[in-house]
């Protein structure tokens, strides 16, 4: 299960990730993390029986937590089958299924790639 | 040899008994009867192809407005359309960026947005004439209140494309897609096995006057595309339709990040099996064309090959690059492709598309030369300093200093004992360090990632590596890294006020 992290700019600076994995004891993995002046936005897997307790756990610090269950978004009226995204995609969201283009959303991290790589702009970030 | 006569097969076709299969179910069916058994069985065998086909236009007659107007500029939801041609007749490209949406909305979306009964906004200009008083115009118009919509697309279907790879450290955004840095992925178009010229290499059957499926109506080839270069197996056809008979279903606007619009087009050539040798060349598969995959990170006319692979190594989705297993997508849709052959074949078996004869072959010999440039631009060589002052990394931040107050540059590339380039520095680095109180080494705080040129490159693409990278200065290196100059954008500048 993926995990957003927003983090708000006064707690930037604390170690929220390290603390949370002391706390649970989850075995998380940070697989996108953006953070600058105003604020950052992190990206965790998380094993599936640890996500609640994780998701409180930074809540509590004052993270707002969003589950990505359906991150990309596709219009299928849009959508020629191309595979333009195939192979652009960090994590293997996106492979042939006969020649149509099928996704597993639950391995998207929120990059971005595939949106701007899509020629028929059929593609969406939920959260953007 | 078994033959069969052109209007044999389209007697068959009006009586509805014609033998049709796409050219994905053809090579089984020869390997299974042989070339002679596959003429006897099968009567046509229709192709598809949907991909990005930049090359394409419509001719647009407005009809003439009262009082008349000679058009010399049309903006089609403001997007420009070639207006030098008599009064009201106007050429819109593919490519054509909006002057409002840019890249986002082009040529293609006006296309798109006609044939899905969209109506557009036109604004014309015209030069005021004693025939042709007005000089402005504006109107809203629909795809039937065009007199003539004219599809007329110079170069389509290439009957293979080049792979695309990169082998630079950044991403390119490329008319190829995204290709990322160090190999990261490998993008290729094309129908492979469907293609319509891969079927017919040796134009047995296409010729001028052929008709074909042009994105849902019935066009024709009006005869050998731009650059078609069939002694390389590159060839293309130049075609035309009417663009009220299309449908949207083949015809799609697209836009490649930080290129371009584009026009994704399907076409479908149905091939009569008139004799054995159509049967053999409609029997090819996608192992038996190959392509190139070429470094787009050569930012060069002539790109480098890396290797040649067949349509079916990139469709397996994995392609060895160096050791390197990288992955591999297309751009073109074979999804839409078959859609465009099983439609062609249906029509076809309804009686509703018959083929006909060339009036002409297409030419065996083609020309795709490089431009004549008659103004040769220098190379980074030509304008370079030769003087370069280089420093190792393990100089203090002082020693540099003062090379850089004594010297020409406020740059100086660091290199290794043999002499290779290892990073740059920069006055702006040292009054860092100076500004942060420590006092360090060139090797801790110069920048290690360094953009470089090579002395045999032309200074265009030098001026972009600054621009993209809003940089003022490159050490230029030899083949073995080693730093022979440096380039400024002052050596560039002083090019440039020179030439005026």
């Amino acid at each position: 299960m993926k995990l957003m992290l927003h983090v708000a700019p006064g707690i930037v600076r604390y170690p929220l990730i390290a603390s949370v994995i002391l706390e649970t004891n989850a075995l998380v993995n940070i697989e996108r993390a953006s953070i600058d002046a105003v604020s950052g936005e992190i990206v965790l897997e998380v094993p599936p029986d640890k996500c609640q307790e994780v998701k409180d756990a930074f809540e509590r610090r004052g993270v707002r937590v969003v589950p990505l269950e359906i991150p990309v978004i596709r219009d299928e009226n849009e959508c020629v089958h191309c595979g333009a995204c195939v192979s652009i995609c960090p994590t293997g969201t996106f492979r042939f299924e006969d020649w149509r283009v099928v996704a597993d959303s639950g391995k998207c991290i929120q990059c971005g790639a595939c949106v701007v790589g899509c020629p028929q702009r059929a593609l969406k970030l939920v959260l953007k | 040899m078994q033959e069969k006569s052109l209007s044999e097969i389209n007697e068959r076709i009006r009586d509805g008994s014609a033998r049709v299969v796409t050219a994905e179910e053809m090579p089984d069916l020869v390997d299974e009867l042989g070339p002679a058994g596959a003429v006897r069985e099968v009567d046509v065998v229709t192709t598809g192809t949907f991909g990005a086909m930049c090359s394409s236009g419509v001719f647009l007659n407005l009809g003439h407005s009262d009082p008349p107007i000679k058009i010399s500029r049309a903006m089609l939801n403001k997007v420009e359309a070639y207006g030098g041609i008599a009064a009201v007749d106007v050429f819109l490209g593919a490519t054509q960026p909006s002057e409002d949406r840019g890249i986002e909305y082009g040529g293609a979306h006006v296309m798109e947005d006609l044939i899905s009964g969209k109506q557009i906004e036109v604004d014309a200009y015209g030069a005021s004439t004693d025939c042709y008083p007005q000089i402005e115009l504006e109107t809203s118009l629909r795809l039937e209140d065009f007199n003539e919509a004219i599809m007329v697309n110079p170069r389509n279907a290439y009957q293979r494309y080049n792979a695309a790879t990169n082998s630079s450290d950044s991403t390119m955004h490329t008319y190829m897609g995204t290709l990322l840095p160090r190999f990261g992925n490998i993008h290729y178009s094309g129908a492979g096995v469907l293609s319509p010229l891969s079927n017919d290499p040796n134009f047995d059957y296409i010729g001028i006057g052929t008709r074909i499926f042009l994105a849902g109506a019935q066009g024709y080839v009006m005869g050998p595309g731009t650059q078609h270069n069939p002694q390389n197996n590159f060839s293309t056809l130049m075609v035309t339709g009417d663009m009220k008979k299309m449908n949207n279903r083949f015809l799609r606007a697209a836009t490649f990040h930080k290129y371009g619009p584009s026009l994704y087009l399907g076409i479908g050539i149905p091939i009569p099996i008139l004799n054995e040798k159509l049967a053999r060349s409609t029997a090819v598969r996608d192992r038996d064309i190959t392509v190139p995959v070429v470094d787009y990170g050569i930012a060069r006319r002539d790109r480098p090959s890396l290797k040649i692979v067949s349509y079916e190594d990139l469709k397996s989705g994995m392609i060895d690059i160096n050791g390197k297993e990288v992955s591999a997508s297309s751009l073109s849709s074979f999804h839409v492709a078959r859609d465009v052959a099983a439609t062609l074949k249906e029509q076809v078996e309804k009686g509703e598309f018959l083929l006909s004869c060339a009036v002409e072959p297409l030419p065996r010999v083609g020309s795709s030369r490089p431009m004549k440039q008659t103004k040769e631009s220098p190379n980074v060589g030509d304008v370079m300093s030769r003087d370069v002052v280089t420093v190792r990394e393990d100089i203090q931040v002082e020693e540099a200093a003062k090379l850089i107050v004594g010297g020409s540059f406020d740059h100086l590339p660091v290199i290794s004992r043999d002499g290779r380039l290892m990073g740059i520095i920069t006055a702006w680095d040292i009054s860092k360090a100076v500004a942060g109180g420590k006092s360090s080494r060139i090797g801790d705080i110069m920048t290690r990632r360094v953009y470089s040129v090579k002395a045999d490159e032309p200074i265009e693409l030098a001026a972009r590596t600054f621009d993209t990278h809003s940089i003022s200065a490159m050490p230029v290196i030899d083949r073995d890294n080693k730093v022979i100059g440096m380039i400024t954008s002052n050596h560039l500048s002083r090019l440039f006020a020179r030439r005026r």
